[in-house]
C-alpha cells in the first residue's frame, strides 16, 4: 500500500500507457510527463506568489492580500486574468522578433532543467548520465534569453539590467558549478539519480546527506548564495532593481510576456532549489529512517517549499547589494572558498574513514572562512557616510 | 564575523513574522471598507449647506447672498436667488437659494466659502466616499444633495458646531431683546399719546417680526 502510494504517479502513467499500442508508448509517455511538469510548476508558482505576498506582509506586520477568495488564496487567479487581458506592447524601435523570442526561450530553458531532476523514486523524465552537466547547460542559457530581452528592447534601462544580469550570472555560475562539483567528486557520477541514491543510506536512523559533511555544508552554503544570485533573487536582484532600473531587462515587457518573465523567475527558483535539495539534501529521501513510509515525492516537494520559504525570508531581510560588492563577493570570496572546498573534498576522500578527517576538514574550512571574512570586513570602512561630489 | 549581521537580520524578521500572528497590536492595518478609524474633527473635504429643524428646504440657513459664489477662487458655486421669501432662524423674512450647485470636481476644499459666510450656512463636510461613474452629473451637487442637518454638523465637527450654535443663539437673543425693547417703547409711546391711531398696539404680539419690518420697510415708506 505504502509502495503503491510512493509510486502512484509512475503506476498511473504506466496504466495509461497500457491502453496504447507498443510503438506509441514511448512518445506518449514523454509527452505525458512533460505536460505534468509544465502544468505543475506554474501551479506551484501561483501558490508561491500568494505565499510570498502573505509572508512578506507578515514580516512587515501587514496582513497581505486577503480580498480575492478565502484568505486571498485566489489572488494569483486574479493576477493571471489581469496579465492575460493587458495590452501587449512592443516598442516601435525594438527588434520585434528577438523581443518576442526572449521570454519564450527563457521559459523553455528554465523548464528544461526539470528534465533531469528526480522528483521522487523512479520519477525522473530522463535519467541522463550527464544530468548535472545538462542542467547547468540549460541554466547557463537563460543568460542568453535575459540578454536578448535587454538588447532587443532598445531601452537603456533594459540594456543596463541585462548587462548586470549577464555579469552577475556568469560570475556566480562559476561558484555554482564549483560548489556542486564536490558532490560529483564524492559520488563519481553526474547523474542526479545516482547522486540521490548515494545519499539514500541511513546510520542510526540518520541519512547520509552531503549537507552533514564539512565539505557538503560549505558547498551547500556556497551553492545557496550562488543559486540566489543565479535566479536574480533578492538580495542579488540588481538586474531588475526597481529603484534603479525601473524593472531591469523586462522594463519593456507588458501583459503576458511580462507574466512569462515572472513565471520563469519563480520556476527557476524551484529548479535551483530542487537541484540544491538533490545535491545536498538527498533529493526525495526522508530525513529520518523512521519516516521513510511517507511517499518520496512528498519529501521532494516539501524540501522545495522549505527552500522557497527561505528565499522569501531572505528577501524580507536583506537589502540589495551594490554592483561592485556583488562582483567582489563573487570573485574574492566565493571563488577562493569554492576552490578550497574542492581541495577539502579531495582530502576527505583520501583520508579514509575516521574522526581525523572530520576535524581537519572542518578546521580548514572554518579557518579559511574566518580569515577571509576578517579580510573582507577590514577593507570596509564602516562609519558615517561620506560623499565625494554631493556635499 | 562575516555573516553575523545576516543571521541577526534573519532572527529579527522571523520575530516579526511570528509576532504578527501572536499579538494583534502589531498589525496596524485597518481593513478599510469594513473597519474605519474615526475621522479627526478638523478633517474637511467639500462644503455642505446646514439646515435647522426637520425639513431641509424650510430650514436652510442660506439666504442666497452670493458672497461665497463671488469669493470662491475656482468658481465652483452657482446660486440662483428665489423670487419669494421665507423666514430665517430668527423669523426674519429672507430670500433663499432657488438653486445652489457646487461642482466638487472643481472645488479645491479651501474653506473660503465657509469663512466668508455671514449666516453660518455653509460648512465643510468630511464625507470622502464620493466616487461616481458619472463624471459630470455625479460630481455636480445640487442644494438637496448639499443639505445636511445641524445635528449632522454636530456629529462631524462637535466643537465648532457648538460654538456656532452659541453664536446664533446669542444673536437671536439680542434680536429678541431689541424687539422686546422696541415693542415696549412702542407700547409706552402708544400709551402716552392716548392711543389715537388705535391699530398700533396690535404689533407687539408677533415679537420677532417687529424689528424686521421697520428696518426693511422704513426706507421704502
Amino acid at each position: 500500500m505504502i509502495d503503491r502510494l510512493d509510486q502512484i504517479f509512475v503506476l498511473l502513467k504506466h496504466g495509461i500507457l497500457g491502453y496504447l499500442p507498443e510503438n506509441w508508448q514511448t512518445p506518449v509517455g514523454v509527452i505525458l510527463s512533460v505536460v505534468c511538469i509544465v502544468g505543475l510548476y506554474p501551479a506551484l508558482f501561483a501558490l508561491t506568489t500568494i505565499l510570498e505576498r502573505k509572508g512578506l506582509g507578515r514580516v512587515q506586520n501587514r496582513i497581505g492580500p486577503n480580498r480575492v477568495g478565502p484568505y486571498g488564496i485566489l489572488q494569483p487567479v486574479a493576477d493571471g486574468i489581469k496579465s492575460l487581458t493587458k495590452e501587449d506592447i512592443v516598442p516601435t524601435s525594438a527588434d520585434s522578433v528577438v523581443h518576442f523570442l526572449a521570454p519564450v526561450i527563457l521559459v523553455v530553458t528554465v523548464f528544461m532543467g526539470f528534465a533531469v531532476l528526480p522528483m521522487g523514486r523512479n520519477m525522473v523524465l530522463v535519467d541522463l548520465d550527464a544530468g548535472l552537466l545538462f542542467y547547468f547547460a540549460m541554466g547557463a542559457s537563460t543568460e542568453l534569453a535575459v540578454f536578448m530581452a535587454g538588447w532587443s528592447s532598445r531601452n537603456k534601462y533594459s540594456l543596463l539590467g541585462a548587462m548586470r544580469a549577464v555579469a552577475q550570472m556568469i560570475s556566480y555560475e562559476v561558484a555554482l558549478l564549483l560548489s556542486s562539483v564536490v558532490v560529483v567528486m564524492m559520488t563519481g557520477s553526474l547523474s542526479l539519480v545516482k547522486i540521490v541514491e548515494a545519499q539514500n543510506h541511513y546510520t542510526f536512523g540518520l541519512p547520509h546527506w552531503f549537507i552533514f559533511t564539512p565539505w557538503g555544508f560549505a558547498g551547500f552554503l556556497m551553492y545557496a548564495i550562488a543559486g540566489t544570485a543565479e535566479t536574480n533573487r533578492s538580495p542579488f536582484d540588481l538586474p531588475e532593481g526597481e529603484s534603479e532600473l525601473v524593472a531591469g531587462y523586462h522594463t519593456e515587457y507588458s501583459g503576458f510576456k511580462f507574466a512569462l518573465f515572472f513565471l520563469a523567475e519563480y520556476v527557476a527558483m524551484f529548479s535551483i532549489a530542487g537541484l540544491g535539495a538533490t545535491l545536498f539534501f538527498g533529493g526525495w529521501t526522508a530525513p529520518l529512517a523512521a519516516l521513510q513510509w511517507i511517499p518520496s515525492w512528498i519529501w521532494f516537494f516539501g524540501k522545495l517549499f522549505v527552500a522557497m520559504g527561505v528565499f522569501i525570508w531572505l528577501r524580507a531581510t536583506l537589502p540589495r547589494l551594490r554592483q561592485d560588492q556583488l562582483m567582489n563577493f563573487a570573485w574574492k570570496f566565493m571563488l577562493p572558498m569554492c576552490l578550497l572546498n574542492l581541495f577539502v573534498a579531495g582530502l576527505w576522500w583520501f583520508m579514509g574513514s575516521g574522526w581525523m578527517r572530520w576535524v581537519l576538514c572542518s578546521a580548514l574550512l572554518v579557518l579559511a572562512y574566518v580569515v577571509m571574512g576578517r579580510g573582507e570586513l577590514r577593507a570596509k570602512h564602516v562609519g558615517p557616510r561620506s560623499y565625494r561630489y554631493a556635499e | 564575523m562575516l555573516g553575523e549581521g545576516i543571521l541577526k537580520g534573519l532572527a529579527e524578521t522571523a520575530k516579526n513574522f511570528a509576532g504578527s500572528f501572536v499579538s494583534k497590536e502589531r498589525l496596524t492595518t485597518v481593513e478599510y471598507p469594513e473597519e474605519r478609524t474615526p475621522l479627526p474633527e478638523a478633517s474637511r473635504n467639500f462644503p455642505f449647506l446646514v439646515y435647522d429643524g426637520e425639513d431641509w428646504e424650510k430650514g436652510l440657513r442660506c439666504v442666497a447672498c452670493q458672497i461665497c459664489e463671488k469669493e470662491c477662487p475656482p468658481k465652483c458655486i452657482y446660486i440662483e436667488k428665489s423670487k419669494d421669501k421665507k423666514p430665517d432662524y430668527v423669523g426674519k423674512m429672507q430670500i433663499y437659494p432657488a438653486k445652489f450647485d457646487i461642482d466638487i470636481s472643481v472645488c479645491m476644499s479651501c474653506q473660503i466659502c465657509v469663512e466668508v459666510c455671514p449666516f453660518e450656512a455653509i460648512k465643510m463636510n468630511s464625507e470622502f466616499e464620493l466616487a461616481t461613474d458619472d463624471r459630470f452629473g455625479g460630481l455636480l451637487l445640487d442644494r438637496q444633495q448639499l443639505a445636511r442637518s445641524n445635528e449632522y454638523y454636530h456629529e462631524i465637527h462637535p466643537t465648532e458646531a457648538t460654538e456656532v450654535d452659541a453664536r446664533l443663539a446669542e444673536e437671536k437673543a439680542k434680536v429678541e431683546a431689541k424687539a422686546k425693547a422696541a415693542a415696549e417703547a412702542a407700547a409706552a409711546k402708544a400709551a402716552t399719546s392716548a392711543t389715537p391711531p388705535g391699530e398700533k398696539p396690535a404689533t407687539p404680539t408677533p415679537v420677532a417680526n417687529v424689528p424686521a419690518k421697520p428696518n426693511e420697510g422704513e426706507p421704502k415708506a
